[in-house]
């Protein structure tokens, strides 16, 4: 397992965000969560200007095998989302923290750190899953 | 911890993700699905299948009670080796399973079918064959694989002993021999050319190793599932089960209609249903729009009706999703699915979507 890279935040359904310099957030899915679903095959993102909810439909990833649903993990609305994944969703495997994030948004409220993850609490729930 | 085959062992060394299927702990994939679909599509690949159910059919009546067990006749089987694919009915005419027969001689046949039905399979299979008084013994202590793709063949022939090497590569389609200990047949789920190979369990590890070694692929059941789809070959208990006849699963051509006089179990049932020109038709979907068609989608047929995507998926060799799927009587050539609330445009299209490695539909 490679190390978690330590400027991030994570949540339990195995998505990460980062914060920005200009207040925006960009979010996508750890190393982990496209490990289990192998070889991604489409990515239904939303619409820039849409306003999302804590919790709320964020995106889909689609792999091979079958759908997931990533929630949004703060409220806030698309500032951006990452287009390349349209024409190749692979790149969220190969480069799941870099490349291969999936939207940016502006947050519409202060974001309550202590409803997500540090790398050392998210790396404590992989563990107890492998376990 | 479910059942594992022979092969486990190999599979947890090549890395697998183990996956429960049927009872049975195997292989999804080793790495990726999606490469480990075109190794066979480009070259060769190796998946285990030793969880199907061998079963064994012997007595002097055994023509005749196959002829009267199956929808397909095994009239047609008449030289030694030759294989025939079948649907297995019961008298509703329902799916009890699909299987592969194979012609050993006048008082042997062997019957190839699924895992997940073992038991339900052997049970009706034994309470017909008492009639006839044909025995029913279920084959253990063996593992199977299936080699697939245009140099499986070619590569899997090493591992025959040469005595046997060249009347194995000349196996035609749908023929199986034995060769030593191993069961050689022209046979496959994936649409290429390939063998499936019976062999002991207690040598099943060392030609694994022997088939990596020669540069095939172990592929999982992932792999498995789409190439098998792009060839629009059934999943039973996906595409077909019990509530459904063979003539609603794309499975008219198993069904051996002549002669008039052969009773076999569901045909009355069969013959009501082909008459009936409501009758769901299967058919094949190919997605115009960017998205991945899955099993249990809902399919409109503006002014038609609604039917049900039965598996549906992504196509690495199209690199569109495509699907099966069952739609009311007509000859509609556009249909809608709904994906998530989305209604997203499909073209219904003949099958096999992929053959020996060419795309057959038009894109």
């Amino acid at each position: 397992m490679t190390e978690l890279p330590g400027d991030l935040l994570y949540t339990e359904d195995h998505e990460w965000l980062r914060r920005e310099d200009d207040g925006s957030v960009t979010i996508g899915i750890t190393d982990h969560a496209q490990a289990a679903l192998g070889d991604l095959v489409y990515v239904e993102l939303p619409e820039v200007g849409l306003e999302l909810d804590s919790g709320g439909d964020m995106a889909v990833v689609e792999s091979v095998k079958a759908a997931s649903d990533v929630f949004s993990p703060i409220a806030g609305i698309v500032e951006a989302v990452n287009e390349d994944l349209a024409d190749d969703p692979e790149i969220i495997n190969g480069d799941p923290y870099g490349n291969g994030w999936i939207v940016r948004l502006r947050p519409s409220e202060k974001i309550d750190e202590d409803a997500l993850l540090s790398p050392n609490a998210y790396q404590d729930l992989l563990d107890a899953e492998d376990a | 911890m479910g059942l594992k085959t022979p092969l486990f062992a190999s599979h947890v060394a090549a890395g697998a993700k183990i996956v429960d299927f049927g009872g049975w702990d195997m292989p999804l994939h080793y790495g990726s699905q999606k490469e480990e679909h075109h190794a066979v599509r480009n070259n060769a690949g190796v998946f285990d299948v030793s969880h199907m159910t061998i079963v064994d059919l012997t007595g002097d009546r055994v023509r005749e009670f196959l002829r009267y067990l199956l929808a397909n006749d095994v009239v047609k089987l008449q030289s030694p080796g030759k294989a025939l694919y079948s649907a297995m009915l019961n008298d509703l005419g329902g799916v009890i399973d699909d299987l592969i027969v194979y012609f050993m001689n006048e008082s042997w046949f062997r019957l190839i079918v699924n895992a997940a039905t073992r038991e339900k399979d052997l049970a009706w299979i034994e309470q017909q064959a008492s009639a006839f008084a044909v025995t029913v013994t279920e084959v253990g202590n063996t593992a199977m694989v299936a080699v697939q793709g245009p140099q499986a063949r070619q590569l899997a022939s090493a591992r025959v002993d040469a005595k046997w090497r060249e009347d194995a590569l000349a196996l035609p389609p749908f023929t199986g021999m034995q060769a030593g200990e191993l069961f050689i047949a022209r046979t496959g789920y994936t649409g290429e050319d390939g063998w499936e190979i019976v062999m002991p369990a207690s040598n099943a590890d060392l030609v694994w190793d022997a088939l990596l070694a020669s540069g095939v692929t172990p592929c999982g059941l992932g792999a498995r599932d789409t190439l098998r789809l792009e060839a629009a070959m059934n999943l039973y208990g996906t595409d077909m089960d019990e509530a459904v006849s063979p003539l609603e699963a794309g499975m008219g051509w198993t069904i051996a209609w002549e002669p008039q006089g052969r009773s076999f179990i569901g045909r009355a049932k069969l013959e009501a249903k082909n008459a009936d020109p409501n009758l769901q038709r299967f058919v094949g979907l190919l997605l115009e729009d960017k998205g991945v068609l899955r099993n249990h989608q809902r399919v409109v047929v503006p002014g038609v009706g609604e039917g049900e995507i039965t598996s549906g998926g992504y196509s690495p060799t199209i690199e569109r999703s495509i699907a099966l799927a069952r739609l009311p009587a007509g000859n509609d050539e556009t249909a809608e699915v709904d994906v998530r609330g989305k209604m997203l445009k499909v073209r219904i299209v003949p099958t096999p979507f992929v053959r020996n490695g060419k795309i057959r539909i038009e894109l």
